[in-house]
């Protein structure tokens, strides 16, 4: 079976939903005439990144009868879709989101579990923190979301690998820092080297796909990418400018590897929850 | 003595710098800037990144020679502006400065920069309207740090490209793009008396307070830290001390609050809020 996955590397308008939304309709139909069926968008596409005050007003809820998901629900009837916005629940509590759709149909909204508030970073000041890590079932397998900082720790993946995900789509809004004499940014070489790890560890494909553009001095340094179950590298956009990335991903590749490399199937979870459950029971957590 | 390396990827800088001075004169509407060229390196490096990022013609280059200026320093920024293909003007400020110099005979030397620096703020403003230009800062990451400006004169910006490259760094940065070489190899001066060099006056020289600041801002070192990997405890001090009694250059006038949302504390929005 093949995937024909787009990573949408964007720009945004920073609060403007509307012209955001013009944006996405746009990549997705030049995604559409390159044949993709699964198109994904970077954290935060509908809305921009540094929020801050605006989070309330540029909020949406990911239903048919909402302005801005009206139209993208409509385009998933032809291509699956995976959006960055703020979700706001009915307590009016907001959350930086990630959707995926399909055939007309919410398939799965993910909150984001971790908000980094520290550094550059404020998330936590201005959103509400995501409670659960689900995978779902698409009709390309069974799929998990997670945002930017939720990936910088190591349980998310780990969770959504259980719970039977062959697919990861990260997303990020991930401000290049750390110059120095490397090739690329600290940040950048610290996610490819996790993002790769993942696929390699769990024996799953991986996606990340990051914005560019700037937002006052921040940079978002985009290198959106692919690995395939073996850790190996698919295809990767440019660094720092637009770019739609389509690639085809040989989904059978996930039985050739893990007939040689059975590392799920000797995953040995109730050892790890006897020994999580001890830790977490003891004086010692988080030592 | 701790080996600290400050090399940057010129490449990637030149990239991300010109990308940025794009983005941020074009996203709000403009396409052209106006940049105050004072012969050293720091503008001729902005100059050349705006150049680079807008085209020559959208650069608008403004020398500010005071009658005290060395004309070394009008003649380096001749040569960058020739090499660069940028428009030029040249406003002298001495008329504008001088009746207010002449008010005291004893005016201190502190005081005379501080208002040449701030007529050249006047200079630049006004040529960003005439050119309908943002104004490109010229301040690099150790002057800022340590508050080696004139509050509201040379600080004066709309973006500020290389703000957060040392001045060992920007030197880098400027071979890189083959600035020409008398600009490269001069010692450093802000020009504002005869003779004057900043290194002489801040009493260290920038190669060593690049490194101690690094370890410091950047690398989070104690002070303490500093001290056992080799650096002497009265420079760590006073760079120390310099930093902090310059935290308000780096500072919007701080508001009194007494409603419920005030602007500096929770009426939060970046600068490129609805663009």
């Amino acid at each position: 079976m093949e995937l024909k996955l787009a990573l949408v590397q964007m720009t945004t308008q920073l609060g403007n939903v509307a012209a955001n939304l013009e944006k996405h309709l746009y990549f997705i139909e030049q995604a559409r005439k390159q044949g993709a069926g699964l198109v994904v968008f970077p954290e935060l596409s509908l809305t921009g990144y540094v929020l801050q005050d605006l989070a309330p007003t540029v909020a949406h809820r990911p239903t048919e009868d909402d302005p801005i998901f009206r139209p993208l629900l409509e385009a998933s009837h032809e291509l699956d879709l995976m959006v960055g916005f703020v979700d706001e629940d009915l307590r009016h509590r907001f959350y930086i989101a990630s959707a995926y759709l399909s055939g007309g149909r919410v398939i799965h909204v993910h909150h984001k579990v971790y908000l980094p508030t520290y550094g550059l970073f404020d998330e936590g000041r201005f959103f509400a923190w995501g409670d659960s890590i689900r995978a779902f079932d698409t009709r390309f397998g069974r799929v998990g979301m997670l945002i930017c900082e939720d990936f910088w720790h190591a349980s998310p993946p780990y969770l959504l690998w259980l719970d039977g995900a062959d697919l990861l789509l990260l997303s990020s809004a991930s401000p290049g820092r750390g110059l120095n004499h490397g090739e690329k940014f600290e940040s950048t070489r610290w996610v490819e080297q996790v993002t790769r790890s993942y696929a390699s560890l769990f024996t799953i494909f991986v996606a990340h796909v990051n914005r560019v553009g700037y937002e006052d001095g921040l940079n978002f340094w985009g290198g959106s990418v692919i690995f395939d179950p073996r850790g190996e590298m698919v295809a990767q956009a440019p660094y720092h400018e637009e770019a739609l990335l389509v690639s085809s991903l040989d989904l059978n590749l996930l039985k050739r590897v893990r007939a040689r490399l059975p590392l799920l199937r000797d995953e040995r979870t109730a050892l790890v929850q006897r020994e999580l459950m001890r830790i977490l029971q003891s004086e010692r957590t988080l030592g | 003595m701790l080996n600290v390396d400050l090399t940057i990827n010129c490449d990637l800088a030149r990239r991300v710098l010109t990308s940025f001075i794009r983005s941020e004169v074009t996203r709000v509407g403009f396409r052209r800037v106006v940049i105050g060229l004072s012969g050293g390196i720091d503008s001729a490096l902005s100059c050349a990144l705006a150049a680079e990022a807008l085209g020559p013609e959208n650069v608008l280059a403004v020398c500010m020679p005071y009658r005290e200026s060395s004309s070394e320093s009008l003649e380096h920024a001749r040569l960058l502006i020739e090499q660069l293909g940028v428009p030029t003007i040249t406003i002298e400020i001495t008329d504008m400065a001088e009746p207010l110099i002449r008010r005291d005979p004893a005016m201190s030397k502190v005081r005379k920069g501080n208002i040449l620096a701030r007529a050249r703020m006047i200079v630049l403003y006004d040529q960003s309207e005439a050119f309908q230009g943002l104004v490109v800062g010229t301040g690099n990451k150790t002057e800022i740090l340590l508050g080696y400006t004139t509050l509201w004169g040379d600080m004066a910006a709309a973006i500020n490209p290389i703000g957060d490259l040392y001045k060992t760094q920007v030197r880098q940065l400027a071979r890189a793009m083959n600035l020409p070489r008398p600009i490269l190899e001069k010692p450093p001066s802000a020009d504002l008396w005869i003779g004057q060099t900043d290194e002489d006056e801040l009493g260290f020289t920038y190669a060593e307070a690049d490194k101690l600041l690094y370890l410091l801002v950047d690398q989070r070192y104690s002070p303490e830290e500093c001290i056992a990997a080799g650096f002497d405890r009265g420079f760590v001090e006073r760079v120390l001390n310099r930093v902090r009694r310059n935290q308000f250059k780096r500072m919007m006038p701080i508001i009194a609050k007494v409603s419920n949302r005030t602007v500096g504390y929770d009426f939060l929005y970046l600068r490129d809020w609805g663009t």
